[in-house]
């Protein structure tokens, strides 16, 4: 079995938000040796796998049964008053559909790392509208490539090759020479020397040049003094306006340096509105550039289950949707949660201060496949299989089309849904308990 | 990253701030010297390396998301859950004069 050779053909590499499913993969026992067709993201995703080491549960760090564990797990979130449930965007779609019901069951926050990544968008799509293609559009007709604060070459290397800019499509049946690339950040990253054009524009002046643009493409007057501090001549922008008005199928990739960054939902509303105005004269889109592996498929199960994307409270016994209030950043800084689960997320190593300490300061639970700051400090903490590797199930490519994932070989540590499972039988258990004790 | 978020590499790529190298001459700063860089927040010392040539404008500092760089941002999140992770004001010296952490 330890040498057994095997080849995993249109394996699903859950790295990046382009859930590539074309990768051929050779195993050999328990180790990946060749991943072919993987970028170098991908490759050091398969490659670079290890099973793990370490217990399968530890309470307050002592190692412990799965099921002693996953008691301690349904006390915690059966005698919490404000218990919040973060992270989930590198799980599959059915460990997240269980969460969702845990939430539901203790009268949860519930939160996906989309709040700390295009939550601000989430916000635009529903203040603006949402003009969107699939992937496989872009590949057969855009000619007209916009990313917008990303960085592509680097965060998602085979975006390029597999739809955006380099493939053969219907409609460009040139590939690249077909389509004009341009780049707008404010570094000139590796994607620069890859785009016809780059625009670097100053820090915080996306919204700026995005309504600019809104007002050229309707034909308004815009002086050299209104773009002061953008970065950015009048002629560009015109240059770039007759470009998108002139193209037959256009797209605006737009990254997190949108959505991160002051103005936040703002920005990412302006280049929605700007997709949108550009429908009066021809095919435009604009689609986020998402990053983990399942980041999207958590907004679209949350979506299903509560009506809502992230940020969603079920404390009264229905969904009540409100970012800055229910999302997780601001109910750990406000130390209002009094106990939180954490699923393949690591907050104490990329959250504020405050929102660390919090957490640190209430008993939470953690699953994920490798140690990090978030399971060291957990009082309970589950060692669990990757996603896509290890473990079957269903992501969602970043332009919402659901892709099924086809592991390497089985893990020694359980799936996050397994775990998950027992635990929402025992907070069950003890809910009835309870109930039975009040009455 | 995939290997292990206490990684040699992993540390090491969110454990220093990019500078362009006219500010680095500029500052008098060579690569591998601590600095200190202060948001509204906190400050936090890091070590410095040259960004790659014409990547980095002067006066713009990058830093790889990660725990270094979130304990320079703030907790408010403005009503939308993101707190500010990009496009922050920073001050970066040689010496930190006023540690807070």
């Amino acid at each position: 079995m330890q040498n057994e050779l095997k080849v995993v053909s249109n394996a699903t590499c859950t790295f990046c938000g382009c859930v590539c499913d074309d990768i051929e993969l050779t195993v050999e026992g328990n180790h990946i040796t060749k991943a072919k067709n993987a970028c170098v993201l991908g490759k050091a995703w398969f490659l670079n796998h290890q099973a793990g080491e370490g217990p399968v549960a530890r309470i307050r760090g002592k190692e412990a049964t799965v099921e002693e564990a996953v008691e301690e797990a349904a006390r915690i979130l059966v005698d919490a008053k404000f218990p919040i449930i973060y992270g989930l965007s590198d799980t599959t779609c059915e460990a997240q559909r269980v969460t969702v019901a845990i939430a539901d069951w203790v009268g949860a926050s519930i939160d996906t790392t989309t709040s700390v990544c295009h939550g601000p968008s989430g916000m635009a799509f529903q203040g603006v509208g949402e003009i969107t293609c699939s992937l496989g559009e872009v590949r057969n007709r855009a000619d007209l490539v916009i990313f917008w604060g990303s960085n592509p070459a680097e965060s998602h290397p085979r975006h390029w090759g597999r739809y955006s800019t380099m493939p053969k499509g219907l409609f460009v049946p040139n590939g690249r020479k077909d389509r004009t690339v341009v780049l707008v950040d404010v570094r000139r990253t590796k994607s620069a020397p890859a785009a016809d054009i780059f625009l670097q524009i100053k820090p915080r002046k996306d919204f700026e040049v995005l309504w600019m643009l809104r007002a050229l493409v309707k034909g308004l007057t815009i002086n050299e003094a209104d773009l002061i501090d953008t970065g950015v001549t009048l002629e560009q922008l015109q240059n770039l306006v007759d470009r998108m008005k002139a193209c037959k199928f256009g797209v605006l990739f737009f990254g997190m340096g949108l959505s991160m960054t002051r103005g936040k939902h703002l920005n990412v509303e302006a280049a929605l509105a700007l997709a949108r105005d550009l429908n009066a004269f021809t095919r435009f889109y604009a689609n986020p550039m998402r990053g983990h592996g399942n980041v999207t498929g958590a907004d679209n199960v949350v979506s299903w289950q509560t009506g809502y994307p992230f940020g969603v409270n079920l404390g009264r016994g229905y969904p009540r949707f409100n970012p800055g209030e229910f999302t997780t950043t601001d109910t750990l800084a406000r130390k209002e949660a009094d106990a939180a689960m954490i699923i393949a997320s690591d907050p104490m190593g990329n959250f504020s201060q405050a929102a660390r300490d919090h957490l640190a300061s209430i008993p939470y639970i953690a699953l994920d496949t490798k140690e990090t700051s978030t399971t060291r400090a957990a009082a309970v903490a589950f060692t669990t299989a990757t996603y896509g590797i290890n473990v079957p199930g269903t992501v969602y490519r970043m332009d919402d089309v659901p892709i099924p994932l086809r592991p390497a070989f089985e893990s020694p540590y359980p799936s996050d849904e397994k775990i998950l499972r027992a635990l929402e039988k025992k907070v069950l258990h003890l809910l009835k308990e309870k109930l039975q004790a009040s009455n | 990253m995939n290997e292990s978020k206490f990684s040699k590499e992993y540390l090491e790529e969110t454990g220093v701030v990019q500078i362009c190298p006219e500010d680095l001459t500029r500052l008098g700063l060579a690569a591998g010297d601590l600095v200190c860089i202060r948001s509204e927040q906190r400050s936090i010392e890091i070590p410095c390396v040259a960004a790659k040539e014409k990547e980095l404008p002067s006066g713009l500092l990058f830093m790889a998301y990660g725990d270094w760089s979130s304990r320079l941002m703030g907790s408010d999140t403005h009503g939308t859950g993101m707190p500010n992770s990009k496009g922050t004001d920073v001050y970066l010296s040689k010496v930190c004069a006023i540690k807070k952490d």
